[in-house]
């Protein structure tokens, strides 16, 4: 008989250590990633309980949330900022663990640098304490964010305690038209199945646009997986996986690659694979989306006005009118014109070397508008130095935009990036919740890394399309 | 570990949907290295541009058992959120649905999360707003929220509904114990052993 489970099924039976009294599965967890936010109080529960790191070597420690991106010598000038870097550093050395800290040229935001250093690779299960450890999925591996308590479940035991999720593809097929990037494949999606929508499933992305994406492009779709509630999600490993693994420090190396590629490859979801739900999309109705709300979900294409309250399901109605009064925008209003005043790249979700470029693309030979501030985060060391060997933190510095080193700055300003009052932000992030980016007033709209370069030059939102020339993608 | 069978208490009505984790507490109270001291800054940001948020009313502060609506703890992986919670004095949460992290956030902490209908939330809701001294019983053992003569039968995850009421739900020493097949499994898993 054929194999009719798809990749997650096969990846999960592969990883079930046995079950438990709580009729849970108690799952291996093979690569644990950890920073300095959600690890120090895991770290003190297992001295409080006498207990050791159990596989040291399958965890690899990152610096992301709380780092400055314009002064870095220590101490910071945040106190606390100072604490928590101190305690990793402590942290990792009492427990045999690889920090990447801020001396370390392969430091970044830990779902960039993850991919990077081909430590995240097909058929694996992945835990982090951070929701967008979905990220890694693109990779056709089970990735999934944890809470405290969970990690120091790994460092201990490096297993879970999970109950498996049901198993949503999500195809889109066709092409996306130009000006049409990932993220805005993400938003899409996340705007028609719901910011809830994926409660209880893994959702595997299929289909000719996904097939078509490069890795970094199908890391920001998986990355935004959790916006639509889903437990995680996945791309199928494919020749554009295996190529990107190749040669990366942490991927394995001659024979051994041979071999982890026929294995990467023969997980893939087959054409019997069996699935709990299907829906299908065509590309074609995809434009440059935008967030006009207080969650992910609330988006239109950049030529659409926004809804009348009426028009949403009633359950929704309370929170478009919550939305509204917040962004202070009115029903039927066009996103198209309205003023920024910040424009953000950067973060796990859109701070690649790709978003860098896409944004360069557009901004070359422009000035930022007076009034916008506009800044440029890489997503990791790495990124930054790709980036200024390519001549793009020039293109950038002469347009006008601050060009940071690495980190996760203003996607949730931990660190000193932050917005003021009611300022409005264009911003390559993955959250437009109220306070997100630092100010408790603050005002986030989602778009993709071209449409918020575009934004900066303009001052307004505008669409890509019409500013810049398209290119194929 | 305690056995969680039943949270008794005052309700607290929140009665909103789509309630995120950086609402529950800013991300500016994460940088920090215990949990303590998060209780003070549940709700922060609402609270202080909302004077009368519900979290500051008088005959609220005794409140254990939080009423909300859909998708409650959208957002961030971040346990502060339900550690705050729990440190303001929340012992149970009464939702349509939970986001899944924070479901399992909740969990590990033997914080009870149970799903009702919206119907049923609304009238508790109601009833813990008409009298804010109402105690709200949330019983494990049959999945049910009662206040008064009413009593509402809701649902509760199976898998946390076990490990909650046998004690089981500070999970880490269970998982422990299956040290051997954890080594047996990993040593099963190709790239454990570099695809040799």
């Amino acid at each position: 008989m054929s194999d009719t489970r798809n990749l997650f099924n096969r990846v999960w039976d592969n990883h079930v250590v046995r079950e438990l009294a709580s009729g849970q599965s108690q799952i291996f967890i093979g690569q644990h990633l950890i920073h300095e936010v959600t690890s120090p109080q895991a770290f003190q529960m297992l001295r409080d309980r006498g207990l050791k790191v159990m596989y040291p070597e399958r965890t690899l420690a990152t610096v992301d949330h709380i780092i400055p991106t314009e002064i870095q010598s220590r101490p910071f000038a945040d106190g606390l900022a100072e604490e928590m870097m101190t305690a990793i550093e402590k942290n990792c050395d009492e427990f045999g663990i690889t920090l990447l800290d801020l001396n370390d040229d392969r430091q970044g935001v830990v779902h960039i640098v993850g991919p990077e250093l081909g430590v995240t690779q097909p058929g694996m299960t992945i835990a982090c304490g951070d929701s967008h450890t979905s990220t890694h999925g693109a990779f056709g591996s089970i990735a999934m964010g944890i809470g405290t308590s969970q990690v120091a479940a790994v460092l201990a035991s490096q297993t879970l305690p999970m109950s498996r999720p049901k198993v949503r593809r999500v195809e889109v097929n066709g092409e996306l038209g130009p000006g049409v990037y990932a993220k805005d494949v993400a938003l899409y999606i996340i705007r028609k199945l719901g910011v809830q929508g994926g409660v209880g499933y893994a959702y595997e992305f299929a289909g000719t646009v996904f097939d078509a994406m490069t890795m970094e492009e199908r890391m920001t779709v998986c990355n935004m997986s959790i916006e639509g509630g889903a437990r995680c999600g996945y791309i199928n490993p494919d020749q554009t996986t295996v190529d990107y693994i190749r040669g990366r420090p942490f991927a394995p190396q001659g024979a051994a690659f041979e071999k982890a590629a026929e294995y990467w490859l023969s997980l893939a979801s087959g054409p019997d694979a069996q699935y709990d739900d299907v829906v299908v999309y065509d590309a074609a109705d995809i434009e440059p989306t935008v967030t006009w709300g207080i969650n992910p979900g609330q988006s239109i294409g950049v030529s659409e006005e926004i809804g009348s309250v009426d028009s949403f399901p009633e359950q929704e109605q309370a929170g478009v009118r919550e939305a509204l009064t917040f962004m202070e925008l009115e029903e039927h209003q066009p996103i198209k014109g309205l003023k920024i005043d910040v424009a953000f790249v950067g973060s796990c979700t859109n701070g690649r070397i790709s978003d860098l470029r896409e944004a360069a693309r557009v901004a070359e030979g422009h000035k930022v508008a007076d009034h916008v501030r506009a800044l440029i985060v890489p997503g990791s060391q790495q990124v930054r130095k790709q980036a200024e060997e390519e001549g793009l933190d020039k293109i950038f510095e002469e347009a006008g935009f601050q060009w940071r080193a690495a980190g996760c700055s203003m996607c949730l300003a931990m660190n000193p990036d932050k917005l003021s009052g009611r300022e409005l932000c264009a911003s390559s992030s993955n959250r437009n919740f109220k306070g997100r980016q630092g100010s408790p007033t603050g005002r986030t709209l989602l778009m993709s890394p071209a449409m918020v370069a575009a934004a900066a030059i303009a001052g307004e939102v505008v669409d890509v399309r019409e500013v810049a020339a398209p290119v194929g993608v | 570990m305690k056995k969680i069978v039943k949270v008794t208490g005052p309700g607290m009505p929140l009665l909103l949907d789509d309630i995120d984790t950086d609402r529950i507490i800013p991300a500016r109270y994460l940088r920090c290295v215990t949990f303590d001291g998060l209780g003070d800054h549940v709700f922060k940001d609402d609270r202080e541009q909302h004077g009368d948020h519900v979290f500051d009313r008088d005959h609220h502060q005794d409140a254990k058992v939080l009423v909300a609506g859909r998708n409650f703890g959208c957002g961030s992986s971040r346990e502060h959120a339900p550690q705050a919670l729990l440190r303001w004095g929340i012992e149970a949460i009464i939702a349509e649905s939970f986001a899944e992290i924070f479901h399992g956030n909740c969990t590990a902490l033997g914080i009870p999360c149970v799903h009702a209908t919206p119907e049923q939330l609304k009238q508790i809701n109601a009833a813990v707003e008409a009298d804010p001294t109402l105690h709200l019983t949330v019983c494990l053992e049959t999945s049910t929220v009662t206040h008064g003569d009413t009593k509402h039968d809701c649902h509760v995850h199976e898998g946390t509904r076990t490990a909650l009421v046998s004690g089981q739900w500070d999970y880490l020493g269970e998982l422990l114990e299956g040290e051997p097949q954890i080594r047996e499994t990993a040593s099963q898993l190709p790239y454990v052993t570099n695809f040799a």
